[in-house]
This record gives structure tokens, sequence and C-alpha cells, in this order.
């Protein structure tokens, strides 16, 4: 049942939804992803898996709908871009603190406000930092390519459902709006009630029918010292993800001495550029964050130690580079070069970047 | 192989749709290829674009900073792209609508008169792959029968009655395109 076909990378993300097995997504349109949910109306899942698409009166009510149906175990997301994501916001913590597992796709624009359509990388800060109120994060996806479009949907279920914790795919309009070759595997089942019941009867609202006590999904808790102990469960839990789920490509880093850190389709443009680079016989290597929370911090310190200069690649205006600062120290440079408001760099301009604030300043 | 180009002009004119046979096209002869488009307000009226790519090896970036080759089908996406096609480039307009020509001496210029060529049968809908045909016959890329198959590929299954004359007006854009001196 594998099979290839060309594919926009919002198209993908709902044929991804049906064969992972997704219960339920909700969503409201939104420039430039409106083709996940436009795809999801066309597919008509209810009438082969069952799973529930639904378009709700607005991004808060579709995140709430994420919640409800996520306290029952089920598999279910919902997409929009930048603005509609802040509105989320609220709806996020609430998932996060009564640690429910559920996916959510930003295929970003640019901001601030309600901004412009066109692609950015200018939620960086808000996916990795500052989802919403509270100490709490979110596993964030950053894919670079339809295929990765396709893979993160159930990466992406596979690691809210382990953690119970939301995940988020960072992407944005280049991504969305591009169509490349994919490759879809075989479709997965949904999961049945008895299995909900069987491996997530402990926390999912199943109905108790006797035998178990009941389950109480809630983010509310009035005593501060029992509060602290949520804490200190949720920091206990983010501890173990930044352990074990760090994930992220190197690209001709061994003989680097320039390194550029990118991620999604920042990165894609970076990658060109290496081979530029390379082709004028600099020995350029790129990192690229597949995860940004948790972030691949000890590669880049490790890197660190043989390079020259970082330069970091973002469509925003720097907001990445704070990690790699952190990660490198102050011992050699951590530049930045990126636009903004939907502008979407060259390679060449990037090259020229490149050259311009790290090659010729300390080769 | 590689291909990195642009196909420019007027929401409507059936770019991005060109763009997305030539993709099929690929697809269809085992290449790598990416179709990246301009979308939102642009579609609805004022100028549209896609890039796209054909490669045999993986592609980094969906994004150029130069073209290959460059089909150019209004006169404001000639004045945006003519200098962005990379030298020993191809350069190809329908020359309806265009005040100022193109005057770069370093690429090979190609003129191809599809508008008039489809008020004469009366039918503007073939405008697009009249036009790739022209391309076809100057950058033949990809094998006719592909492109045959990446038309079908592209198209919806109520449009499949169209397709003998896409065909036959590829055949024609591949007669009718003419070198500029």
């Amino acid at each position: 049942m594998k099979e290839v076909r060309l594919m926009k990378g919002n198209e993908v993300i709902a044929e991804a939804a049906v064969r992972a097995g997704c219960d339920g997504y909700f969503g409201y349109p939104i420039t430039p992803q409106t083709e996940v949910i436009e795809t999801l109306m066309e597919m008509k899942p209810w009438e082969t898996t069952g799973m529930v698409v639904l378009q709700a009166e607005s991004e808060i009510a579709s995140i709430n709908m994420v919640y409800g149906a996520a306290s029952c175990g089920k598999r279910v997301m919902t997409s929009s871009s930048s603005p509609g994501i802040s509105l989320m916001s609220e709806g996020l913590s609430y998932l996060a603190g009564a640690e429910l597992p559920c996916l959510v796709l930003n295929v970003q624009r640019g901001g601030p406000g309600l901004g412009t359509i066109q692609p950015s990388q200018s939620d960086y800060f808000l996916a990795t930092k500052a989802g919403g109120h509270g100490d709490f994060r979110m596993i964030v996806l950053a894919p670079n390519s339809v295929q990765e479009m396709y893979d993160f949907v159930s990466l992406g279920f596979e690691l809210a459902f382990k953690y119970r914790n939301p995940v988020m795919m960072l992407s944005d309009g280049v991504i969305g709006q591009m169509m490349e070759k994919v490759m879809l595997s075989a479709p997965v089942p949904r999961m049945t009630d008895e299995y909900i019941k069987e491996h997530y009867g402990d926390w999912a609202l199943t109905g108790k029918f006797g035998g178990r006590a009941g389950n109480i999904v809630t983010s509310l808790e009035l005593d501060p010292a029992i509060q602290e102990q949520v804490n200190e469960k949720l920091q206990a839990k983010y501890q173990k993800i930044t352990e074990q789920e760090v994930r992220y490509e190197e690209i001709l880093c061994d003989d680097a001495e320039y390194f550029m850190v990118a991620f999604g389709s920042a990165a894609r443009i970076c990658s060109k550029v290496i081979e530029m680079a390379r082709a004028d016989g600099y020995k350029v290597g790129l990192i690229r964050p597949v995860t940004l929370y948790p972030y691949p911090s000890k590669v880049i310190a490790q890197r660190a130690q043989q390079a020259k200069g970082f330069l970091t690649v973002e469509l925003n205006a720097g907001q990445m580079v704070e990690d790699v600062r952190l990660c490198v120290g102050n011992h050699i440079p951590v530049e930045y070069y990126g636009r903004m408001g939907g502008m979407v760099p060259t390679p060449g301009e990037v090259y020229e970047a490149l050259k311009d604030k790290i090659i010729n300043k300390l080769k | 192989m590689k291909e990195e180009m642009i196909i420019a002009g007027f929401g409507g004119q059936g770019v991005l749709s060109m763009g997305k046979i030539l993709a099929y096209s690929g697809v269809m002869q085992d290449y790598e290829v990416s179709w990246m488009p301009s979308y939102g307000p642009e579609m609805r009226g004022g100028t549209a674009n896609v890039t796209v790519m054909i490669s045999d090896q993986p592609i980094s970036s969906p994004i150029a900073h130069d073209y290959d080759t460059a089909i150019i089908l209004n006169q404001q996406s000639m004045d945006k792209f003519e200098n962005r096609v990379k030298p020993g480039g191809i350069l190809i307009y329908d020359t309806n609508g265009i005040t100022h020509h193109p005057t770069r001496k370093d690429i090979r210029i190609y003129t191809i008169d599809a508008t008039e060529e489809c008020a004469k049968r009366g039918n503007s809908r073939l405008f697009n792959t009249m036009i790739l045909g022209g391309y076809l016959k100057v950058r033949p890329v990809v094998t006719l029968e592909n492109v045959f198959a990446g038309l079908k590929k592209s198209l919806p299954e109520r449009a499949w009655k169209s397709l003998p004359d896409n065909e036959e007006a590829i055949r024609t854009g591949m007669e009718i395109i003419r070198e500029q001196i």
C-alpha cells in the first residue's frame, strides 16, 4: 500500500492524518494552511475510517475541541497559522497542564498581528518558549520537506502519547504550499475503544462502568503545595524528553570550519548555500535542528570546538540565534542572517551574508 | 540533469498548472521535482509565478537565486525576471502585451505567439499547454510521452476529455516557437 505522489505540504497533512489513524481534526481556515481542512473535507474520512473532520467556529473552539477529544484518549489534531495559533495559546497551556496528547500544526506566516500571508519562521519563540502561560513545554518538530510533513504526523502522535504532551509541528508557507514527491505509508487503523481503555485507561475518560476509580482531567489545583508537585512532575517529564528525543541532521559537518544552523525551509535554502560555498573551497557545514524543543544543544556545543564561526539563518528577526549562542558561548562569533515579513531570501543572498558576516571576517 | 525554472504571468493564464504539468512529467520520468508557487492575493488577479525544479539529484533549495529558464507571460514579469536568467540560459515569452522586449545578449531568447494562435482557434484555454510545447521544443528535459502522462495525472478525471486538444496544443507550441535573433 506504499505509494509515491506529488503533493503540497498542506495536502499531505490530511493524507497523513487519515493514514495515521487520526480520530479527529478540528480546525478553522487561515492562509497559508487552508488546504489541510479542504483536503480532509474532500477525502471524507468519516465515510471510511470514521475520523471526525470539523470546521469549528474559531481557533479557540478548535483547540478546546481538541482538549475534549484528547481527554477521551483519542488521537486528535488541529492546524492553523500564526495569528490562529496565538488564539490557541490558552488551550495549549491547558492541554499541557492536564497532560493531554495532541498534534498542532503551525504553518507560519509573517507577523506580528495579522501580518502577511507569506512564509515566515517568526513563531520560533512562541513554539519553543512561550506556547502559552505557565511553566510548560511542547515538543516541537520542524519539517523541511513535504515528506517530513507526512512523516512527522505519525511521529508527532507517537511522541504526544508517549509523553502525554502537546506536540507542535512548526512549518511555514514554503513547506505548506510547495509540491514535492512524497512516499505514503500503509494506513494504520484507528485505535479501538478497547485499545484506549487498555493503554490509556489510567488517565483517559473512557467511561468507568464500575471497576476502576474515576479519572479526573484537569489543570486546576488550588493548593500551591500540590501544584508545585504537579510542576515538578512536568519538569521531570521535560527533562526526560530533552534526554531522549533530540533529533537533528548534520550536512558536511565533519571537516567544516564554518557552520550554519537553520531549520525548516531556511535549512533547505542553506543546503544549497553549502553546495555553493564548497564549490568555492570554503569548508561550510549545516546543522539542522529537527526538534526545536528539545534543542540539539550538545551537538552544537561539540561542533563549536572545531568551528571558527556560526551563522544562523532564519525567516525572522533572529530568534533561534539566542539558543545557538547559549550552546556555543563567547569564544567564537555567532551571527544571524534573515529576512522578515514574508520575504524569503535566495541561496545567493544567504551565501553573500555568510561570506560577509563570517568567512571574510575570520579567514 | 538539472533544470531550475520560473514561469511568470497573470493569475488565470494557467501559470501554476503549467508548472504542475511539468512537475508531474518529471515524476513520470523518475526525476526529483519541486513546485513552489506564489500564493494568496496574487492568484486572485495580480501576477502569479511558480518555481519548478526538475533534477536527477535530490533538490536542495526549492527557492532559486537565478534560473536556467524563464517563461514570461506579461510585462511585469519581464521587468522582474529578465535579469534573473543565468548567463547562457533561456528566456521564452509571448509577445502579446509586451512593450519592452528583452535585450540581453548573453542568453537565448525565444518568442511564442500563443495568445494569437489560441485566438485564431477560439480556445484560450489551450494557452498554457501551447507555451509548454514551445518550452519542450527548446528544453526537452522530459520526453513527450511522459509529458502526456504528466498532463493526464495533473488533471482531475472530469477534465480528461480535454486531453487530445491539450496534446495537440503542445505539438502546435513546438512548431510555432521562434528564436529571437
